[in-house]
């Protein structure tokens, strides 16, 4: 009846794994009473879940992602502390099973729940923005990728509670992951979470490729789209490319566990080097879907605040074309330990490095444009500043890694830990920094606290040098990454100072949430309702901050690049007194929550093999969607009645404050 | 005012970098003990130096350029609408250019000169030593001396080693730091590394690839000694009362153990390490003719990887690289 | 709602309508580009397994040209019935469009039938995709067509509920070009399919 599935599956032998169900319990619980007693729940239904405003999306991606982000950072600090104890024969206090779910957690967290839809959740909020869109291409999916995304980082959650996670590191290297060496639902909880996210993030990718090249306003040319547009289409353009690996991939293990196949066994034909071939094909382009956003990011933010036109537009966005097509060469250098010949190894190490001069050149761009503007030094800018000196150091120990004779020793060290938390961090968590505080005032009409926002970054790149730093140290006394203990108690030292940088970046995560807290409190004395609080230079600023729904009253109209800053600059005269016209906008969908529901239903039950309940979950999911494409009300107008009177009371507003 | 203590920070912060860099010095992968490891320390200072020549103009301009055009600096130029200059577009495309095809051909190079599979050149004779990865504990085969031993391998000084590396389990990899190039273990395929020490002395061995919950246990001492010694050495296995079979004894030390002790054994069956890399290479059907037949020789990585090489340029998607059936 | 009304009312510009027609089939060509990545996965990995047969059968000893031909042949002649059927509803001729959907089907079906009685006759054999890598590789690599040939299916069935109840309009003309895309792009899958694995199969 239930399949694998007995009590014996609850860890409440283990009190950490005892304390985080019952807090979760409790504050789910609680959270749910709260909106009983609030009467919140058609609210949250109506306005929020069954919604196709990308707006909304890209905030409930954002909330999920930090949410996911405190779980993962957990997972970071207890490993840190096992390192720190584990030394010279000391046991710790993390048996290794426990210990390698964490690391597997930790990995798996941090890039498909907390990096992915950060980048996700920004270019929902802004992309569309940019463009003067009203919304994405297709609504009702965008609605369904989220909420794929979101049951499966549920999914991820319930593995905490029920049964365990996967203890092979986060992108399960067969034949470890086998069903030979991995018999527990780990595995199988690692592969329906990132199945189910991971078809969630290719719609994503095919909607917002086809949102960016055919919903574009008049007269935006390629050519005349925001940096930030320019770096979503090509991180897009590899979802698109990239993610089916990943999909076929997955499938192919969970074949190969299901029903005995034999892809990546050691015998009966089986290559375990194709599925790291495979993984890697899919997983170095996804490294660059998380950056090339963040890319975005700090262009948008260093011209912004340098008050200054972005240095080398066209370069920049020849540099991010390049970088994309580059990224799908190089994927054999995770692997060059794996005896390759010297032909194989040295093409793949002088093709990574070739990605470094589009790189180095985009990190120029930026510094020129900050030459001969004037640079507000906002918490934005910091992080943009300290990503560009952090990055720029990853960048080279990431090229050094790319030395195949080099990597011979710093592979699979901390040296690589090192490195890509300094190019991810660095990049990525520096980026979604920069880029929450940047549009965070247009999502909700308010500015985030600055002296909490400054702290928050002081904290956390103090922290991640003390954090890092000293993995690189470690990795030259020949440390190897994802070690329960170690027998060199000399190296504890060095453990020991890299807990105190994570110490400090805790502190810089408790300074975000605080500067939540400070900024809700004082919404009115941060608020702003001109829409255009930075002085901004593309489309999202030229409309109210939150936009209404339907963004632009008016389908702005664009002469060149940074066209809303010229027009500034002209004076604001244009099409002000032309009439409203009704407008056309896609009704909110039941479908998209129901049928992700039905998804992770059909992921536990395949986990557990409760065959019944995964049959009936696929037919839920079938029934529901055929359900949704025979609906034909999907859309509506809205009056222009009714934009009359929201543009109104949107003056109104203006003028009260002025 | 916090801005000037800003960029003291931020000054700080690259030093303690730096020094940090610089403390790793006495370390094993900066105080090698043989020619590969030297090889390689002199690639990473020479690659790290190199890309200093960007690094560092990048950093001191973020610092000078963050601070002199600062908003409340109106003695500093301001051209708002300045985006391009042919020039400054040339350096900043050419310089790291140049840098990269600099280490373009020392990477050509170093991949050819440090090939992991390519024999040292020594006038002293090779010695082999064939390496299996098992749950969790390295076994060392000596085919010439017709020793095995776990978790601990003893080897002449200035004596030209191949370890040839295999798994009779998941995947591991073969990593002695101070003496240079680790290699994957892999079931079913015959991996080699060759290795020289110029310097007496005990040297930590390891698993880098994490192999399941007893990785961190697959530790082992790799002992550099004289010829002499090394003959004690071999004498004093010979001498143990153990011996190791295929595939009885094999299938008995390859259950799964954590922290294994140390163990010698003074008699392995002959093709040992053949007959293990090839029992992966057929299925478990007992009627093929090709089953557990000594493949002979078994499947050289160097061969089969040759003609795979010409296939470098594939797409993305066609992970075929490398098959370890290619010689099948 | 009082915005209901307005809803036929053709007065807004082409370009801010969502889910439009054309957006509706580029996207959806889109989609086919990426489900092209998967099957080009599955043929790297076929290609790579293709030798490991672990003592068992190869593509040589297994292969039934005869009846793989007559599959193909049924597949190859519903892209045309589907074509037809596509000029049909650009000729507004409902009844037409229904017809050959319905041939269409029926084609996909004996396709399908033979597919089922090849995978059915194999593991019978022994010759189960658990047998060996190759056999591995090529169950899936075939069966993801199949698979995507049963959901092409499906929507056919879908479409023919959806033309008698709504006929053509502008919400289902889009779909029958999106179906009619994929159902030709599963066409050159298979054609990938038929030469690289079975051709080659039989030769090498």
């Amino acid at each position: 009846m239930f399949g694998k599935l007995t009590l014996e599956a609850i860890p409440y032998h283990e009190p950490i794994l005892v304390i985080a169900g019952l807090v979760g319990i409790l504050g789910g619980a609680a959270l749910l009473g709260a909106l009983t007693y609030f009467r919140k729940w058609g609210w949250l239904w109506n306005e929020w879940f069954t919604s196709v405003d990308h707006k909304k999306l890209g905030i409930m991606y954002f909330i999920v992602a930090l949410i996911m982000l405190l779980r993962g950072f957990a997972d970071a600090l207890m490993m840190r502390v096992q390192q720190a104890i584990a030394a010279g024969g000391s046991a710790g206090i993390l048996p290794p099973d426990h210990y390698d779910q964490i690391f597997t957690a930790h990995g798996v967290i941090m890039i498909f729940f907390v990096a992915m839809p950060m980048v996700i959740g920004l270019m929902n909020l802004v992309v569309p923005l940019q463009i003067g869109a009203r919304d994405v291409a297709f609504p009702f999916l965008n609605n369904l990728s989220f909420w794929l995304f979101a049951v499966s980082a549920l999914l991820i959650n319930i593995s905490l509670f029920v049964g365990e996670f996967a203890t092979t590191g986060w992108l399960a290297y067969a034949p470890l992951s086998g069903i030979e060496y991995s018999p527990g639902v780990g595995v199988d909880y690692w592969i329906w979470a990132l199945q189910i996210s991971g078809i969630g993030t290719t719609l994503t990718g095919i909607n917002f490729f086809v949102t960016i090249l055919k919903m574009r306003t008049k007269g935006m040319t390629l050519f005349r789209m925001p940096i930030f547009t320019w770096t979503s289409l090509c991180a897009n353009v590899l979802i698109i490319a990239s993610f089916p690996i990943l999909t076929a991939t997955i499938a192919m293990l969970t074949l190969d566990r299901y029903l005995g196949m034999n892809f990546f066994t050691n015998d009966m034909g089986g290559n375990v080097m194709m599925y790291v071939n495979l993984i890697w094909a899919w997983g170095h382009p996804e490294v660059y879907i998380l950056i090339l956003p963040a890319f975005g990011v700090f262009s948008e933010v260093i011209a912004t605040f340098a008050r200054k036109r972005l240095f080398g537009y066209h370069t920049m966005v020849w540099a991010t074309i390049a970088i994309t097509v580059l990224s799908f060469i190089v994927w054999l250098h995770h692997f060059f330990t794996m005896g390759a010949g010297a032909n194989v190894n040295a093409f793949f190490g002088i093709m990574t490095m070739i990605i470094a001069i589009p790189t180095g050149v985009k990190v120029f761009n930026w510094l020129f444009t900050i030459f001969r503007g004037r640079l507000e030094l906002t918490s934005p800018v910091l992080w943009t500043l300290g990503f560009i000196i952090t990055f720029t150091i990853g960048g080279m120990t990431g090229v050094m890694l790319a030395l195949p004779a080099a990597n011979f020793v710093l592979h699979n060290s901390l040296f690589v830990i090192a490195h890509f938390h300094n190019v991810i961090v660095g990049g990525v968590v520096f980026g979604m920094m920069a880029g929450l505080t940047y549009w965070f005032p247009k999502a909700f009409g308010f500015k985030l606290d600055e002296k909490w926002g400054k702290r928050s970054f002081w904290c956390w790149i103090i922290g991640f040098y003390v954090a890092f730093m000293p993995l690189y140290v470690l990795s030259f006394y020949g440390a190897a990454r994802r070690m329960n203990s170690y027998p060199n108690a000399e190296w504890q030292p060095w453990f020991i100072v890299a807990l105190i940088g994570a110490l400090l970046i805790a502190a810089g995560i408790a300074c975000t949430l605080i500067q939540f807290y400070v900024s809700v409190r004082n919404r009115d004395k941060y608020a702003d309702v001109t829409g255009d609080p930075w002085d901004g230079r593309t489309l999202e600023w030229a409309t109210s901050s939150p936009p209404a729904f339907y963004n632009f009253a008016r389908l702005p109209v664009v002469g060149d690049i940074d066209s809303f800053w010229s027009q500034k600059q002209r004076g604001n005269e244009q099409l002000d007194d032309a009439p409203y016209t009704d407008i056309h906008m896609p009704r909110n969908t039941v479908a998209g929550p129901i049928i992700s529901v039905f998804a992770m239903i059909f992921g536990f039950a395949m986990v557990w093999h409760i065959w019944w309940l995964a049959g009936f979950s696929a037919i839920g999911m079938l029934v529901s969607f055929l359900m949704r494409v025979s609906n034909d009300d999907i859309d509506y107008y809205v009056p222009a009645a009714e934009v009359e009177r929201i543009e109104r009371a949107h003056q109104q507003r203006v003028e009260a404050q002025a | 005012m916090q801005q000037p203590s800003y960029w003291r920070r931020t000054g700080t912060l690259v030093l303690i970098a730096l020094c940090l860099l610089l403390a790793g010095c006495s370390s094993a992968l900066m105080d090698p003990k043989g020619v590969v490891g030297e090889t390689q320390r002199s690639l990473i200072l020479s690659s790290f130096g190199l890309m200093l020549i960007v690094v560092i103009p990048v950093i001191v301009m973020t610092i000078v350029f963050g601070w002199y055009y600062r908003r409340s600096n109106t003695m500093a130029e301001y051209l708002p609408d300045w985006a391009h200059s042919n020039w400054i577009e040339a350096i900043v495309w050419l310089v790291p250019v140049v840098i990269v095809a600099i280490l373009g051909v020392i990477t050509w190079k170093s991949s050819h000169d440090l090939d992991p599979h390519r024999a040292l050149e020594s006038d002293v004779a090779e010695l082999e030593i064939q390496v299996v990865a098992l749950d969790w504990k390295w076994l060392f085969i000596y085919p010439e001396q017709g020793i095995a031993t776990v978790n601990e391998v003893a080897f002449p000084v200035d004596t030209p080693v191949r370890f040839r590396v295999s798994s009779g389990s998941v995947m591991n990899s073969f990593f002695i730091p101070q003496l240079g190039s680790q290699i994957y273990a892999m079931a079913g395929m015959d991996n080699d590394v060759h290795l020289l020490a110029n310097e007496i002395g005990t040297y930590n061995g390891r698993s880098t690839n994490y192999s399941g919950a007893g990785f961190s246990g697959m530790v082992f001492d790799a002992h550099v000694t004289s010829d002499a010694d090394f003959d004690a050495w071999v004498a004093e296995v010979a001498q143990s009362p153990d011996t190791l079979t295929y595939p009885e004894g094999y299938s008995e030390l390859a259950e799964r153990s954590t922290f294994h002790p140390v163990e010698y054994f003074s008699d392995v069956t002959p093709e040992f390490y053949e007959r293990l890399v090839s029992s992966f290479h057929t299925g478990s059907d007992p009627d093929t003719d090709t089953q557990d037949a000594p493949r002979a020789p078994a499947v050289d990585s160097n061969e089969a990887y040759q003609t795979t090489d010409n296939q470098a340029d594939g797409e993305a998607e066609d992970g075929q690289t490398v098959s370890n059936e290619a010689g099948e | 709602m009082a915005t209901e009304s307005l809803h036929h009312d053709a007065h807004a510009d082409e370009h801010e309508h969502h889910d439009a027609g054309p957006t509706k089939v580029f996207g959806f060509w889109v989609y086919l580009m990426s489900d092209l990545v998967i099957f080009g996965t599955l043929f790297a990995t076929y290609a790579v397994l293709m030798k490991g047969t672990a003592g068992g059968p190869t593509g040589a000893d297994i292969f039934e040209l005869p009846l793989i031909l007559f599959g193909t042949f049924a597949l190859l002649i519903s892209s045309f019935t589907f074509g037809m059927g596509v000029l049909a509803m650009n000729a507004n001729r409902v009844g037409q469009v229904k017809m050959w959907l319905g041939i269409t089907f029926v084609l996909g079906l004996m396709f399908l039938g033979m597919e089922i009685y090849e995978f059915h006759h194999l593991i019978h054999e022994g010759f189960g995709p658990d047998r060996s890598a190759f056999l591995s590789a090529f169950f899936t690599l075939v069966g993801t067509h199949g698979l995507h040939v049963t959901f092409g299916m499906i929507w056919i069935l879908v479409m023919l509920v959806q033309l008698s109840t709504k006929g053509l309009n502008d919400k289902t003309r889009p779909r029958i070009l999106c179906l009619s895309l994929f159902w030709h792009f599963l066409d050159i899958v298979w054609i990938c399919v038929f030469s690289f694995v079975y051709l080659m199969g039989v030769l090498v």
